[in-house]
């Protein structure tokens, strides 16, 4: 029988498409163009096929993307009297190359040298509304279209300022790397042209997108334009900014998750200890200020609180297992003895820290504050903080820096949030630093979440797949709550009744196979979002949702004894994954004989308007998996990945594979080493040699990325898209190495702690003095 | 207040602070040197990564009373200035011929790193493994890892030049 593939896969894209711009009036040549064009979001005359799940025709970069629309706002390319062009992106850079990406769309559109082209991150900006937020891998999909609007409005106000210096028609010039040419071999540059175009009045401009025009920067690979400030040190972050009397500020924290200060004993005391300025309450912990932070460590291991008792008290990772289960909705099909296949999984917290700790500058006056931090929130974090403070919005300006990572985390702001309080209090102001400790410990993590999954076979077909996904809580209040309220009208039928969380959920999860009745749905287990500090990390849902899945798949593939590629080429119903799910069995040379204790594992998934698919070999030889590294865990180690992607248009290769060699790094600690213990009320991991995130040591020997050709247009989202499918490849390989199916996550999950747990009371370890005698 | 001296990137300084401050903070708060990263204090993130004579040391272990005045202290900012020329140091270069950071914040702890791996096996008169590419402890939230690796490897031809 032939499988429809992609039912709702767009009609191709006209290659000419016509929008407006403007030129604004007033000093300089300043073009813009709305940041609501284009992104071509499902509208409501889609129409919402019955069988096919929603993200097929309507995902959460749709919904996203429709959120911009109505409140969207202009965004605007400058052109300088060099003839350079400058942008301030209204995203956060975090590490995902979208500065660098944005810049090869103006240099593309523009024809200009990608050198002469400047991106910079826009301060808050409280009229787009929701259109300023980083998340979802919704970038570039959002911002693609009026980015080259604004670019060809430019472009076009300079030919026709040249067409007059140079005595010519408009259409009988030409362009080339920043300088505009006649027939006749004469030419102006972009400088000069910029300082003739009419800026007397704003006015509106016609331009053209010309898809057919061949691109000559966007789609090769291009290294990051800020590289050179990274391997120089001169790249800065928060922490580096140098702001008048901002000295270091760090807070002591309770033993306990979220616990409070109730009484400061010493205060006084400490306040006298070498380099302190400051000691305060504030409602997270109890604040010091001082000359280095080195002082902040030892004034906040100094400190005698009081604390109150948190808001897990005494619990441990298995009483929230059993709030999951009994959390979990009903599935409806019954076990049916030897036609059911089914799977019940586990995944533990996990932190989302990132490697630059959460910090902000805060310098709060009398009527009016200044931020800076690595935001990717910025609108919401500025309104926080005006209400926090009593302070009308306008008056907190709120700067984004760029981000040491971020993976979900920094849609919270709450650095910048604690560190405005902190000026408050002090009336000076203070670059806060969060100890390493408090990030696993009290920072935010992925939700703990169980996945139960049953499929029915019958006769040759897999008549009905369930899965029910149950999560703690996850925190998604940064900023888009008020919008959801104002979009559920408008979503695709059937959605509007639900939380965010299940909105989350639906809009995300796709299972790309034909097995006949498919259900997918979420449960919370506890609606209140304050006992665990969760965020979005990486991929939210997709990486646990997609190990569940895929182990499934190879049992169902081993039921119909079938092999795991060819089952999935059988059964998935979407011609996208299986062009990856092919090249990426060929590029992995799927089916390889390897020794005993060494397997392949495959997997697929489709999100972000394209997809992925992964080949590990992993070895789970006993003498790879005891290896021994000092302080380290090692076991199982990937020996190679290939990792194959079609994201759509592919903006700049190398970054995407960038963005796969990260994401595969994350989904296979996820799936190995890589969690939070809860034990006695709080997280054990204090450090990174506690939370064993992939090292040099679990480093796949080989990987090898490839970028496929896509049918699309339009680029889909990169910075998460390679989480899922690396998750459960590894997983589905560790099933098939060692003979049995992993049901809970990471894998080494329940093996004795490989660390001796650091204090609670201090919360921040002692600093070291023995530096010198690892001098290598 | 006690006086320090020592030689960094290639100067001499002096700074006034307390007894046992760790040279990290010395480096990035008090002199504004601020290429060194902290990631977590504990000599154990390696994000802090810098040189002392010529070998990697981690800063955020040593206070600044254990560094003598004629101690060479050199951080990411005065690599480049360790080999003759204007250029950028071989293993910046490639680092970036790799394309290696991503959000970049560990990275110049791991370049720091890279250099004295590679000067000790040649000291030692070979070549780098996979074993002591594997025992490199600096971590990266970013998981550039392949990259660092590749990197590494063609920093440690270009610096045989
Ligand atoms: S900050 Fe020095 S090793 Fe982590
Ligand atoms: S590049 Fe971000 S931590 Fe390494």
């Amino acid at each position: 029988m032939p499988i429809p593939l992609d039912p709702a896969l767009p009609a191709p894209a006209p290659t000419r498409r016509t929008f407006l711009g403007y030129v604004i009036g007033g000093a300089g040549l300043l073009v813009a163009a709305d940041l609501g064009l284009g992104g071509s979001p499902a509208s409501a005359a889609v129409v919402l096929p019955s069988v096919p799940q929603i993200p097929e025709a309507y995902d959460l970069n749709d919904f996203l993307t429709q959120c911009a629309l109505p409140t969207s706002n202009l965004v605007a390319v400058r052109i300088d009297r060099e003839g350079d062009a400058h942008f301030a992106l209204p995203r956060m850079e975090v590490g995902q190359g979208i500065t660098t990406s944005t810049a090869m769309i103006l240099a593309e559109e523009l024809d200009l040298p990608l050198d002469r082209v400047h991106v910079t991150l826009a301060p808050a900006r409280p009229e787009l509304l929701f259109n300023q937020l980083t998340g979802g891998s919704n970038t570039t999909i959002s911002t693609y279209t009026p980015i080259r609007v604004a670019a060809a409005v430019a472009r076009q106000s300079l030919l026709e300022a040249a067409a007059i210096l140079l005595g010519a028609q408009v259409t009988g010039l030409t362009t080339k790397g920043g300088t505009i040419l006649d027939s006749l071999g004469s030419s102006v540059t972009y400088g000069q042209a910029a300082q003739k175009v009419d800026t007397s009045r704003t006015r509106e401009v016609k331009v053209t997108l010309d898809e057919s025009r061949e691109r000559t920067v966007v789609g090769t690979p291009q290294r990051r334009i800020d590289a050179l400030d990274a391997v120089t040190g001169r790249k800065t972050f928060a922490m580096d900014l140098k702001v008048r009397n901002a000295l270091p500020t760090m807070v002591c924290r309770a033993p306990a998750l979220n616990g409070k200060p109730v009484k400061v004993r010493n205060a006084a005391k400490v306040r006298k200890m070498p380099g302190v300025t400051h000691v305060g309450v504030v409602p997270t912990g109890v604040a010091v200020r001082a000359r280095t932070f080195g002082q902040c460590i030892d004034a906040v291991r100094a400190l005698d609180v009081q604390w109150s008792e948190g808001t897990v008290p005494g619990k441990k990772a298995d009483d929230v297992a059993r709030e999951l289960k009994a959390a979990e909705l009903p599935l409806a099909v019954p076990a049916l003895g030897a036609t059911t296949v089914e799977g019940s999984f586990t995944f533990h917290f996990r932190s989302g820290s990132a490697l630059e700790p959460n910090c902000a500058v805060a310098d709060v006056r009398q009527g009016s504050a200044r931020i800076w931090s690595g935001l990717k929130s910025p609108i919401d974090a500025q309104s926080k903080i005006a209400k926090l403070l009593g302070l009308p919005q306008s008056k907190v300006e709120v700067n984004v820096v760029t981000g040491g990572g971020s993976f979900g985390r920094k849609l919270f702001s709450d650095g910048a949030i604690e560190a405005a309080q902190i000026s408050k209090a002090f009336g000076v102001p203070v670059k806060l630093m969060w100890h390493r400790a408090d990030e696993p410990r009290q920072g935010r993590v992925h939700p703990m979440a169980t996945s139960r999954i049953r499929a029915t076979v019958v006769g040759d077909t897999v008549a009905t797949f369930e899965q029910r996904h149950t999560s703690v809580s996850c925190d998604f209040t940064h900023g888009l709550g008020e919008r959801i309220t104002a979009e559920v009208a408008s979503l695709p039928s059937g959605l509007g009744n639900l939380g965010f969380s299940e909105t989350v959920f639906l809009l995300t999860q796709e299972l790309p196979y034909n097995f006949g009745v498919v259900t997918q749905l979420l449960n919370e287990s506890n609606y209140d979002q304050s006992r665990f500090n969760t965020s979005s990390v990486r991929n939210i849902y997709s990486p646990d949702v997609r190990v569940a899945n895929e182990l499934v798949v190879d049992q169902l593939a081993a039921r119909f004894r079938t092999d795991p590629v060819e089952f999935r080429r059988t059964f998935t119903k979407s011609g996208v994954v299986r062009r990856v799910l092919d090249r990426a069995a060929e590029l992995g040379e799927w089916g390889r004989t390897l020794p005993k204790g060494v397997a392949q594992g495959i997997a697929i998934h489709k999100e972000y308007k394209g997809a992925t698919a992964v080949v590990v070999e992993l070895d789970c030889r006993p003498a790879t998996v005891n290896r021994k590294v000092r302080d380290a865990v090692t076991g199982p180690r990937v020996l190679r990945a290939t990792v194959v992607v079609d994201c759509g248009l592919a903006i700049n290769p190398l970054g995407i594979e960038a963005q796969m060699m990260g994401g595969f790094s994350d989904g296979m600690s996820q799936v190995l080493t890589y969690s939070n213990h809860l034990v006695d009320g709080h997280f054990l991991e204090a450090s990174w040699d506690n939370s064993a995130y992939t090292r040099q040591w679990n480093t796949p020997l080989e990987f090898r990325c490839e970028v496929m050709e896509s049918e699309s247009t339009e680029p889909g989202g990169i910075g998460e898209a390679g989480v899922a499918a690396s998750a459960a490849a590894v997983a589905c390989a560790y099933a098939r190495a060692t003979g049995t199916m992993p049901t809970e996550f990471p894998v080494n999950f329940r093996q004795p702690l490989h660390f001796t747990p650091k204090s609670f009371v201090p919360p921040v370890p002692a600093s070291p003095t023995n530096g010198l005698t690892f001098v290598s | 207040m006690p006086r320090y001296s020592f030689q960094l990137n290639g100067e001499k300084v002096t700074v006034d602070v307390e007894r046992g401050v760790r040279l990290l903070w010395v480096l990035r708060d008090v002199l504004g040197v601020t290429g060194p990263k902290y990631g977590c204090g504990i000599n154990v993130c390696k994000a802090c990564t810098s040189h002392l004579n010529g070998k990697a040391f981690n800063p955020c272990a040593v206070p600044v009373e254990k560094i003598r005045p004629s101690d060479k202290v050199t951080t990411i900012e005065g690599l480049a200035d360790t080999v003759p020329g204007d250029d950028l140091h071989p293993m910046q270069e490639a680092w970036l011929e790799h394309d290696v950071a991503q959000c970049g914040y560990c990275q110049p702890g791991q370049i720091m790193t890279a250099v004295a791996l590679v000067k000790r096996v040649q000291r030692e008169g070979r070549a780098i493994t996979d074993a002591d590419l594997d025992a490199i402890r600096n971590v990266c939230r970013c998981g550039t890892y392949t990259r660092i690796r590749e990197a590494v490897r063609t920093g440690e031809r270009l610096m045989r030049r």
